[in-house]
């Protein structure tokens, strides 16, 4: 079964003079991650804002965990979106409250029934488990470095115990050692975190060949090609063979 | 003609941005009244427009009323009514200076904070996150700071009242030398507590009208630090305009309202 079905989607942004997204078709295998690649402009942050529900398409459906995300009521969406986690490419902390405020705020929202101490235990578990030392809790979001602040915008999409796990661009502007450190990270985390499927958005292709169960690469707002990292390897498809061999060479 | 037209198109956009903004403005306020509660909310929003401005009225209050009552006396001793200076001064800062200044001052202030605030969270996709964390952001953004700026911007401007008036006292009769009894006399035969309540509701009004625009303003901010920057210019520029001119329309409306009841 697929945790996320995408039917036929167009999205439009100038009443339907140009289109971002032209006829895509996409399946994400539950329990799975799934690296979807692609070049800039190819409408991989407007797939993934359609996947959340932040964007309705101009045509299609978008379906997650089995329901069409634009036939639910906005009770229906809002439990829909406590099963998703996200870890946006800024890491998108919340600038006036600390790291730990950051990933209890979630907690307050959507578990008003736990104590306070539940919640600070919940939250520091998530934290450890993102790899965050707990001399950093009490520290602003601008006291942190890059990596830190993934760290900690992955623990609070892990708030919640999400069943989807999204995360957009998570290395984009990090240095190599950086970028494996956090590949490393969201590949520990899928392991930790039974059951769960993980959607990775990215531009590098060998994060999807390191960490990728599944592979989908994009292109002019459609699916190129979509397998393993075998079948990337092994493709005719001259445009994944140059960007496969751009990869490769640069590692 | 091309320039009827466009005249046209002008007038459409700016008619389908006002609608838009009503429209915001609605759902926000009545989703403030659905669960959960955002009362933390409402009061961390009043302490930020009403204690962080309250030194910036006390000063700007107590010079516009020595300004205003030494305006007033040099005009009045011409025609020897210097006596009427006190409920002139008083009728002036109640019905317009107080609400007005008020108004604009902490639109300039707050507002322009609101505005680059939620513009910031717009564009780090702190808005974004909210959402997909199943939180509404007009919920949790602009309600809280909507209801908070009507209930605070009539508390500021009864401070505002309340200091220019002594300032008009001090500066009447202890620098100008005018009769303290007939000072009071004149204010409390002139002024009725209607006079006052007009300017406090004209207040709320503007703390609504300078809220709504300033986090409007922000929540569609494109564009990286020179949207966040654009929205900011245009919060509080915006919402002085509005001021000014809800200003006038409130005053005919209570003018209005005079004329049938009396």
């Amino acid at each position: 079964m697929s945790a996320i079905e995408i039917k036929d989607i167009y999205k439009s942004f100038d009443e339907e003079k140009t289109f971002v997204l032209k006829g895509l078709d996409l399946k994400i295998p539950k329990d799975k991650l799934t690296v979807i690649i692609g070049f800039s402009g190819t409408g991989k942050s407007v797939l993934l804002k359609h996947i959340l529900g932040l964007h309705k398409p101009t045509r299609g459906e978008v379906s997650v965990l089995g329901k069409n995300l634009w036939e639910m009521s906005n009770k229906q969406l809002i439990e829909m979106r406590c099963q998703l986690g996200v870890l946006f490419q800024h890491a998108a902390l919340f600038d006036d409250m600390n790291v730990l405020q950051n990933v209890i705020f979630p907690l307050d929202e959507h578990r008003p029934h736990l104590s306070y101490k539940e919640k600070k235990a919940i939250a520091m578990q998530k934290l450890e488990m993102s790899g965050m030392g707990k001399e950093h809790f009490k520290k602003l979001p601008a006291e942190l470095s890059g990596g830190m602040k993934k760290r900690v915008g992955l623990a609070r999409a892990l708030a919640l115990d999400p069943k989807i796990l999204l995360y957009d661009e998570p290395t984009t502007g990090l240095d190599p050692i950086l970028t494996e450190m956090v590949d490393d990270l969201i590949l520990e985390t899928h392991k930790a975190s039974v059951g769960t499927t993980s959607v990775v958005i990215t531009h590098d292709l060998m994060a999807g060949f390191r960490i990728g169960d599944y592979i989908v690469m994009l292109d002019k707002g459609k699916v190129l090609l979509s397998g393993t990292a075998e079948d990337f390897r092994n493709t005719d498809i001259e445009l994944v063979r140059r960007f496969v061999d751009k990869g490769l060479k640069k590692n | 003609m091309a320039l009827v037209s466009r005249m046209f198109i002008y007038i459409a956009e700016l008619l389908e941005e006002c609608g838009k903004a009503v429209f915001f403005f609605w759902e926000s306020l009545t989703l403030t009244f659905s669960k959960p509660s955002r009362l933390g909310e409402i009061i961390k929003h009043m302490e930020f427009v009403g204690n962080k401005s309250i030194l910036i009225i006390i000063l700007t209050s107590s010079f516009t009323g020595m300004a205003l009552s030494f305006q007033i006396y040099i005009g009045f001793n011409l025609v020897n009514a210097t006596n009427l200076v006190g409920p002139t001064v008083a009728m002036g800062i109640f019905k317009e200076l107080g609400p007005v200044l008020t108004g604009l001052i902490v639109a300039a202030r707050a507002g322009g904070a609101m505005a680059a605030r939620l513009g910031t969270m717009r564009v780090s996709e702190q808005i974004d996150a909210l959402e997909v964390m199943g939180i509404n952001p007009k919920q949790y953004l602009v309600g809280p700071r909507l209801i908070a700026s009507f209930l605070t911007l009539p508390m500021l401007c009864a401070v505002f009242d309340f200091v220019a008036m002594f300032g008009s006292y001090i500066f009447s009769v202890h620098l100008l030398g005018l009769d303290e009894a007939i000072y009071f006399d004149k204010i409390s035969q002139w002024i009725s507590f209607g006079d006052v309540c007009e300017g406090l509701i004209k207040s709320a009004v503007f703390g609504i009208v300078f809220s709504m625009v300033s986090t409007y303003v922000g929540f569609y901010t494109r564009g990286g630090a020179k949207g966040v920057g654009d929205a900011t210019n245009k919060g509080v520029v915006n919402s002085m305009v509005l001021i000014i001119v809800f200003n006038f329309i409130m005053t005919n409306i209570f003018r209005f309202i005079y004329v049938v009841t009396r």
